[in-house]
This record gives C-alpha cells, structure tokens and sequence, in this order.
C-alpha cells in the first residue's frame, strides 16, 4: 500500500470501477422487484421488516391487554398468551432489527458510503432478499396450521418446545424452526456481501479507518452474525430431527402429560449453550449497527466530529470480540455447571467497559458542539438515555450474584426492551429521517416528528422504568395471570393497566410515523442536495437522491475522514470526504491550502 | 500493512503524515470473488465445528453406542480424493493455459464426485438395512447428520461445478476459467478436508 | 430547551421513582441478604453514573445549542480524558463484581451439614422427597414411573424404601437449619423460586440440579415457577411453610413413606407406563384445561 503526498494526488488514477461492471435492469420487473441493486433490496428488506414487526407490535398490544386486565379479556387463552410472546419476541429481534439493520440500512449505506457501485455480489444479494421474504413468509404460515405458531417462548428452550402441553408442538415450531433455518441462509447471502464490500469496493482513499462509524457498526455487526447465526442453525437442525425423526440430541428420557417418550440421554442444556452463543452476539447484531449509526447522527446534528473515532472503533472490535465469551450470563441458574458463573460474569463486566466509553464518548460529542435539535438529534440523545438505562440495568443481571433473584422476572423484560427494544428502535427512527431526504429528495414534516419523537420517547420510558420494579418484587415473566401471590400488592395491577394504557398510545403514535412518511413523500418539501450538510460520501452523489451506479461517471476520490466538522479556518462547518485539498474554501477564500 | 495497523492511523491528520490511500478498496490482493470464498468457508468452518462440539458434548453421555463403518466410506474417501485431486489438474491446466486439461479435470472431478454421493447414499442403505435408524441411537443420528450436511455442501459446490464446465463447453479460453476453476478447486479441497475430519472422527469414537 | 427540562426530568424522576416505588423486593426469610447488598452497591454506582451522563448531556444540550454562526470545537480526541474514564469505569466495575464474585462462592459452596431434601417438578405441579431415617435418598429413573410410583423410586435400592414423599401438599422446612435443595424435572425444564429466599434454579429433565438457603424466619411462602414450562406454567405453584423444628418433625411424621405407599398400593411397581412414540398421538393442553 503506498501513499503519496497531497501535492501528487494527480498523480492518482481515477477510480476504475467502470460503469460496465454494472448490472443493468432491463425490464420494470428486474429494476423494482427482482433487482440486484442494493439501494432498491435495502427498501425491499426494510418494507418487509417493518410490516412483520408491525404484526409484532399487535400481538404486543394483546399481550399487554391480558396483563393489564386479566379478567376483563376471557377471549385470550393461556395458549394463545403464550404464543403471543413467543412470536412477538422472536419477529421483534430477528426479522425486524437484525433484517433492518443489516439487510435496509446495510443494502442502502455500505455502497454509498464507502464510494462502492453496488454491493460486490449483487445477485448473491438478490437472493438474499428473497430468501429472507420466503423467510417471513414461512413464519406467517405457522399462525396458519392446526395448533397455531409456537408457544414455546422466543428461546424455544428444549424439552417443552417439541413436546405437548406446550401450544404449537405440533406444526408451529417446526415452521419455525424451517423459517429460522431460511432466515440464516438468506441473511449469510447479504453479510458475504456488506463484509467483502467493506473490504474489497472502497473506493480510493476511504481507508479503514475513514470510514464513517455507521459503515464500521454494520460490518462487526455482520461478522458477528456470520459466526454466530450457524450457532443457531445447528441448534435448529438438530431440534428439527428430534422433533420429526425422533432423535435424541436435546430429549432426554422423559414423561410427558403422563405418557413416557422413547426420548433418552440428550441434553437440554447443549441447545441453551448454542442458542445463546448465538443469543448473546445477536444482542450486539442489533446494537453495534445502532451504535455506528447514532454516532453519525449525533456528529452531523452537533456539527462536531465525533469524540474519540479511534476508540470508537477498537470499542466496536473489542465488543464484537467480546460478545463471543460472555453467552452463558444467559444461563446462570439454567443448572450448568455453576463455577462457570466467575468467568461468565468476570467477561460481562468487562464488556461495560468499551461499552461505557461509547456513551461517553457520544455526550463528548456534544460537548462543544453547535447542536440542532432536529428530528434525528432527538432521537439520538433518546437513544443515549434510554441505552444508558437499559445498560445499566444489564450490569444488574451480569453480575452472577446478582442474578439470581432477577433472572426470569419483569426486570429481565424491561432490561431488554429497553436496551435492545427502545434504544434501537430510537435509533432506526433517527436514522429514517436523517436519511429520508436521501431516499426520497424530500423532507419529512418537522412538527409530526417532534410530536412523533416526544410521544414515542416519554411513553417507551415510561412503560418500561416501572416494569423494572415488578422485577424486584418478583413478578416473573412469561405469566398468563398473577392470581393470588401473597407477595404482590394490589397495587401491581393498577400498575400493570397504567402500563397497558401507555403502550397503546406509543403503539397507536407510530401512525404519526407512518402518515408523515407517506404523505411527505409527494408533499413534503424539495430536500435540495445534501440538507445536513454532511460529510460523508452518500450525500455527495451527482444524482440526487443517488441513481443507478450510485455515483457518476467516476468514482468520488476520498482525502478525509468524514468528520471534519467546525474544522478551523474551512469557511463552512463542514468539508465534505470528497473534496480535494485545493479546492477547499477557506477564511481567506478559494482555493488556499491549509486544511 | 496489516488488517490492525490500519486501526491504529488517525485520519484527521489529513495531508501531514498520511497522503491520500491510493491502494483504494482492497485490503487483500486476492479477487473479490476469492474474498467471498475464503468469507463463506469460514462460515462453514465455523457451522460444521459447531456440530463437532456438540458431537462431543452427546458422546460421553452412557447411551452412546458407537456404529460400525461400512467399509464403503473407504471407497468414497478414496472417491472423493480422486475427484478433489481431479479439479486440482484442472487447476493447474488452466494457470498453464491448456484448455483440454482443464476440461479432462472437471469432468473427472464430476463423475468421481457423483460416484461419491451415489457412494454415501449406498453407505445410508446399508446401514438402515442393518438397523441403524437415527432416532434409536445419538451416534447414528450424528452420522446421517454429518454426512446429510456434507453432501448438501457437495451438491452446492455441484452447482457452481456445472456452471464452470459449461463455460468450458461453450469454448472459454483458459483465462476466461481461472477463476471459476481456482475457486471450484479450493471449494473441493475443503470439503475434503471436512470429510476427513468428520469420518476420521467417526473412525476414532 | 424542552430537551433540556426532560432529560433533568428523566434523571430527577427516576431517582424519585426509585426512592417512592411502592413495589420493592419482599422482606428476605433467607441468609442470602448479601444478594441484596450487591444490589444496593450497584445501585450506588450505577446510580452515580446515570445521574452524571444525564445532567452532563443537559447541560451540553444548554450550553451548547445551535447559534447560527457558532463553531464547534475541532478536537478530534482526547486520550488523557478517555484514560481517565477508562479508569473510572474500571474501578466501578470492579466495586461492582468483587462482591458479586464472593457472594457467588457462597452461594455455590454448600455447607457440611446442610439437610438435603428433593423438589421435582412436573407438568404443572410441585412433589417433594426427603430422606427418610436413613438420611439418604434412593435413587430415580423417569423409566419407572408409573400410577403407583409417581416419584420413580427404584424399588430394589434399600436407601429408598424410607423416603418421605409429598405430593399434592405443603412443603414444610425448619427454621435456621441450612437446606441443600436437589431439583429434578420430569418432564421440561421449571424452576423452583420463592421470591423471600432470594435464590432460584432451574429443574432440568435428565440430570439433577441444587441450590442452598438456610431459612431465617418463619411463615408462609408462594412457590412459584419460573421457566417458561407449557400453557399452566402461571399455575405451577406451591407454598412452603417455614416453622420450628418440633413442629417440622411432627409435620414429616404424618407424611407416607415410600415403603408404605407401595404397599398401600399393592404391587411392586415400576413397570413403567407404556412407551409412545415421541412424534405419536400426544394430547395437546388446550387452554382451558390449564385456567
């Protein structure tokens, strides 16, 4: 790798990915529905996300129904109850986040970002599309056959979740199973992709370390997910096989409903080993994509550069790293071998640490800024309170002790939801009105999202701050109905409608969303190229919003990292990845050397 | 440079020590699709130790009876050699430009490698004929397991073998499949070395 | 400046949430009190942290909000500072985990002496055994379960013959006497927790797990499961009554041993109930069977 001084940069060839390289769709069909370009799989990938997540969102207003007022809606079932959870977990984390993050934000911001055409393979990616929507489509099926989708909790733990007295032993999970099992295969297709991209299609100049931190959250994200998701394939594979051939890897001999099976000598416990070596990292498939993409949002709406890239980005190495060695602080009292609890807990710990100095290093950010109180801003710094509160709460449950009474209660829910539900929920929403005026060429209408943002925002807080409480007391999850407990109050179930009636209206405000999205995508204000005034090299495209090839007829040549923000004596408070060093108007004027 | 010595530059420092990148995208010097490969059999790497472990983790349970090894695994190992040996002469047919050689290797590579499977089907025959079901003991389970999984990957690497020869029958030159042979030919010599691993430790337990 | 109010806000009124909730852990009827205490230190540390990073970022949202014209600071970073927080964060955690890690090696190292007696859980229901005379359990297998020998007592170990079975009852436990509780499941995984005792484990079919208390003061106590365990799994409760001594030995004395229970029920059991395919006809619980 050589470098040469500023004064040679003439010297450099242009970027040589020439147009021909392209694929080129020649029908309506191959451009908007079988279309290999990345920008058009990305909204596929995200239309379809947000529709199952919004079946998701239902069955959590139905859930929440049942818990608020237990005796007032007989029509839910304990089965049905269960199967609500089930199906609301599972879609929440897999086919909504991590196909939102990876396969809508990644599809559209790699390429762009780093100055690529397209994605290195993109029929590979196609397929990937495709095969994540037969994915869904699967996972919708099983609400279709006798017994209903299954029961058996989003963990899908091993023996109950093949066996009967758990609702959808039958059909539902192994639909499930297929879907999960498809899911994997789809998403491998796009995270060769997003990682090869990153590797092999910068274009000239864009070091790795030039790279704006949304592309560096993405690309640890999806190798997190290529290793971590066979974890989750080989647990699926070997369930399948003992549910349908009667295998013993999981199924040890038991009796189930008072009839004993033929089952004999597996281990339960090796599922929950290799579901949560997935588990765990599929925690940080969600979070480090947030993670990159609000440092963005955070950087432009303050006008600074982010605080401390370097250490942002060995955070993010040393998180991925981590997250591999910390899955059993899952399985604390599941009854393995409970010496494990001192590394387990040890390893959790010490992932706070990288984990810590990225908060910090985001209000850092903001420090010294020059900061506008956009629509995406709002949600960033809703993102940075409700993450600190949600990792917070997470060093409660990592520390092993600690643990024990906490496990399985409500503080587990509202920890989750609140670090893996509503921080990165705030971020998804940030980053579609940061990027809305990209995709669309249009601006999104300010007072609906400021509306949309403080609704969302005080209401998610608001639901899960007191869950966290029932925890304490002991409420458990995963419960149809307290009944009588001696050790809970009334006054828990007053708690629990308050809660119910506040997650109606989050759930409802998201029309807010949804309306102004649609209505100002032909109504809204002409965004004009680049609004933000940002850096990096997706709002630099000739075309705008960026056409087919994304860039024009030559690559953008990249001489900066894409935080130059407020950069003393640049006239404007931003200079752009792309622009050359003689070209940069300083205080003194064009052209005069200098930053 | 290496992959960390990137970590460590500081890119704000524009102009004073570090110049523009003119190496551009490619961390490696290898051809993106031979990045993608080496990607995936990572992947796979990782997929198939997955099932190793948790082979090892069933095994020292007591209801373990370990199953015999029809002597027929031998012939398709001896297969399977013959046919990754095969696409490696295609290989180096096609870094020396000689088309027929390159055409003579993937047909080989071909007929031995289905003789494998039609072996390994053979092998499942055999074995449910004496009575070795998956669902009446762990350690025949794992090996339908294993060797179910091993043919799908096969018959994947099938695919992009049968789009290679294609190329080769339309009258590509040499050059034009390198790659596509390079890349079956690397394929191959994985899931060889999967296979031997996989049986060598069905052989050992 | 509405960002600004709602973040001190979000801080102020979590604190006040936090010190108000009426909805707090159960006054503790075990030794595990240092459980709390990690909690109370986390709490402590945490909570320092959080008011910290929230009044900091409102005073940055004050401070430094838009003025046309206004520069940011240029500063692309600040390794003395990030050093300094490292070290901070550091320290914190270490605060948190020492005493999390001793408390761990108690809870995990059961005292000689501890009385052991066993749960087993089942499909939605809580059963228990304790050593008879001998102060030894007999051993198990699923395989002989059957109507007359629900616990799956294997009728040729002699050490079993006086086990002292509780099923569909109370269970009753001394006051101060250390317990090491052996869980076993049946069935699916459940886990046997009193919110009061502040320890939990989960029952897992195929092997036996354990945990250990001692109980500190008496009285009645939910039993409540706590792994996700089928569509009754919110109705797989049970209660433990802790009591003096005397009135615990009197309580065990009335409860059937396993001798007398098998000869009460005329056979010499455990032939096994008959095997059905794992995939085969099973009864699927509906819901309101389970209610």
């Amino acid at each position: 790798m050589a470098y040469v001084a500023p004064g040679e940069t003439s010297l450099v060839p242009p970027a040589e990915v020439a147009e021909v390289d392209l694929y080129h769709a020649k029908s309506w069909i191959t451009k908007y529905v079988f279309s290999q370009d990345a920008k058009v799989i990305a909204i596929q990938y995200a239309f379809t996300a947000i529709a199952i997540g919004l079946v998701a969102l239902v069955l959590s207003w139905l859930m929440r129904l049942q818990l608020g007022f237990p005796d007032t809606f007989s029509i839910i079932e304990p089965s049905q109850y269960y199967q609500f959870i089930t199906m609301h977990g599972m879609i929440m984390v897999i086919y909504l986040l991590t196909a939102l993050f990876l396969g809508g934000f990644g599809n559209y911001l790699i390429p762009l970002m780093v100055g690529a055409r397209d994605m290195v393979f993109p029929f590979v990616n196609m397929v990937s599309y495709w095969v994540y929507l037969l994915a869904v489509l699967v996972l919708i099926a099983s609400f279709f056959v006798p017994g209903g989708p299954t029961g058996a909790g989003w963990t899908l733990y091993p023996p109950q979740s093949i066996t009967a007295g758990t609702p959808g032993s039958e059909g539902g999970i192994v639909l499930m199973l297929v879907s999960l099992a498809l899911f994997i295969v789809g998403f491998t297709m796009g995270g060769l992709n997003y990682v090869v991209t990153v590797l092999q299609a910068r274009t000239r100049g864009m070091s790795l370390m030039r790279m704006p931190l949304t592309v560096w959250g993405i690309f640890i994200a999806t190798i997190l997910a290529l290793l971590a998701f066979p974890a989750l394939f080989v647990g699926a594979v070997m369930m399948t096989l003992d549910k349908l051939l009667g295998t013993s890897f999981f199924m040890p001999a038991m009796i189930s409903l008072g009839e004993q099976l033929e089952y004999d000598g597996g281990n339960p416990l090796l599922f929950q080993h290799l579901f949560w070596f997935f588990g765990h990292p599929e925690v940080y498939i969600v979070a480090l994509p947030a993670f990159g993409i609000v440092s963005d949002l955070i950087s432009v709406h303050a006008r600074r550069n982010i605080f401390g890239y370097r250490m942002m980005v060995w955070a993010l190495v040393a998180i991925g790293a981590l997250s591999f060695i910390v899955w059993a602080h899952h399985m604390y009292v599941s009854g393995m071998n409970p010496w494990f609890g001192f590394f387990f807990a040890t390893t959790t710990l010490i992932i706070a640490i990288p984990t810590a100095l990225k908060v910090y290093n985001w209000t850092l950010t903001l420090w010294k800024g020059n900061i506008q109180l956009t629509v995406p801003m709002l949600f960033a710094i809703g993102f940075i309170v409700t993450f600190l509160n949600g990792g917070i709460t997470g060093l409660f449950l990592g520390n092993v002790v600690v643990d024990v009474p906490l496990s399985d209660t409500m503080f587990v829910v509202a920890h989750f939801h609140m670090v893996m539900g509503v921080a990165p929920l705030m971020v998804i929403f940030g980053a579609i009105y940061h990027w809305y005026p990209l995709i669309t060429g249009r601006m999104y209408d300010e007072a609906l999202g400021q509306i949309h943002f403080w609704v969302t925002f005080v209401g998610a807080y608001t639901i899960f701050l007191p869950i966290h409480y029932l925890g304490f007391l002991g409420v458990p999850r995963r419960y149809f109905e307290m009944g009588d407990t001696s050790f809970i109050p009334e006054s828990a179930a007053t708690l629990n409608a308050f809660v119910t009636v506040v997650a109606l209206i989050v759930g409802f405000a998201q029309l807010v969303f949804f309306y102004n999205m649609a209505r100002s995508y032909t109504k809204g204000k002409i965004a004009g190229r680049n609004p933000w005034k940002a850096n990096s090299l997706e709002w630099q495209t000739e075309e705008f919003p960026p056409g087919h090839g994304n860039f024009g007829a030559t690559l953008p040549l990249v001489y900066r990292w894409p935080y130059s923000y407020g950069v003393p004596g640049v006239a404007e408070d931003y200079l752009p990845q792309n622009v050359p060093p003689d070209e940069v108007v300083t205080d003194e004027g064009p052209g005069a050397s200098g930053a | 440079m290496g992959f960390l010595a990137h970590l460590t530059e500081k890119p704000w420092l524009e102009g004073e020590s570090q110049g523009v990148d003119t190496d551009g995208g490619g961390i490696f010097s290898l051809p993106t699709p031979q990045i993608g490969l080496r990607v995936f059999l990572i992947v796979a790497t990782v997929l198939f130790t997955l099932f190793i472990v948790a082979y090892t983790d069933r095994m020292v349970v007591a209801d373990w009876r370990p199953m015999p090894e029809p002597w027929l695994l031998w012939v398709n190992t001896a297969l399977l050699i013959a046919s990754s040996v095969a696409l490696h002469g295609a290989w180096v047919g096609a870094d020396r430009g000689r088309i027929d050689d390159v055409r003579a290797g993937l047909y080989a590579a071909g007929v031995f490698a289905f003789a494998f499977l039609a072996g390994q089907i053979l092998a499942w025959q055999q074995l449910v004929a004496m009575g070795y079901f998956a669902a009446s003991n762990p350690a025949n389970a794992f090996f339908y397991l294993f060797t179910a999984l091993h043919a799908l990957h096969l018959l994947g690497g099938l695919v992009a073998w049968g789009r290679t020869t294609a190329k080769v029958r339309r009258g590509l030159a040499p050059g034009q499949v390198h790659l596509s042979v390079e890349l079956c030919a690397i394929y191959w010599h994985f899931l060889l070395v999967v296979w031997l691993v996989l049986f060598g430790l069905l052989l050992l337990t | 400046m509405v960002v600004v109010y709602a973040l001190i806000l979000v801080a102020v009124g979590t604190v006040a949430f936090h010190i108000f909730s009426p909805w707090w852990s159960t006054e503790i009827a075990s030794n595990w009190g240092y459980i709390d205490t990690t909690i109370d230190i986390t709490f402590w540390v945490t909570g320092v942290v959080f008011i910290a990073v929230m009044l900091f970022m409102a005073y940055c949202v004050w401070r430094y909000r838009y003025k046309a014209g206004r520069r940011a600071a240029y500063e692309p970073e600040n390794t003395k500072m990030e050093l300094w927080l490292t070290g901070l964060t550091t320290v914190g955690v270490i605060v948190m985990l020492t005493p999390g890690l001793f408390v761990w090696n108690d809870f995990v190292t059961v005292p000689e002496g501890a009385a052991e007696f066993e749960v087993m859980g089942q499909q939605w229901q809580w059963s228990y055994r304790f050593p008879g005379k001998d102060g030894v359990l007999g051993t198990t297998d699923v395989r002989k379960i059957s109507d007359e020998n629900p616990f799956g007592l294997n009728p040729d170990d002699p050490n079993g013959k006086d086990d002292v079975l509780v099923e569909g009852d109370e269970l009753h436990l001394p006051l101060d006497q250390p317990v090491k509780v052996l869980l076993r499941s049946i069935d699916v995984l459940h886990d046997f927790y009193v919110p009061e005792f502040r320890a939990k484990m989960d029952l897992v079919p195929g092997q036996v797990t354990y945990f250990w208390f001692t109980p500190i003061r008496t009285g009645t106590f939910d039993i409540l499961c706590f792994e996700l365990c089928g569509v009754g799994h919110h109705t797989m409760r049970g209660k433990v009554v802790i009591e003096e001594e005397s009135a615990y030995k009197a309580w065990l004395e009335k409860q059937p041993t396993f001798a007398k229970s098998m000869a009460k029920a005329g056979t010499g059991g455990g032939d096994g109930l008959k095997l059905v395919s794992s995939g085969g006809e099973a009864v699927t619980a509906g819901g309101e069977s389970a209610r």
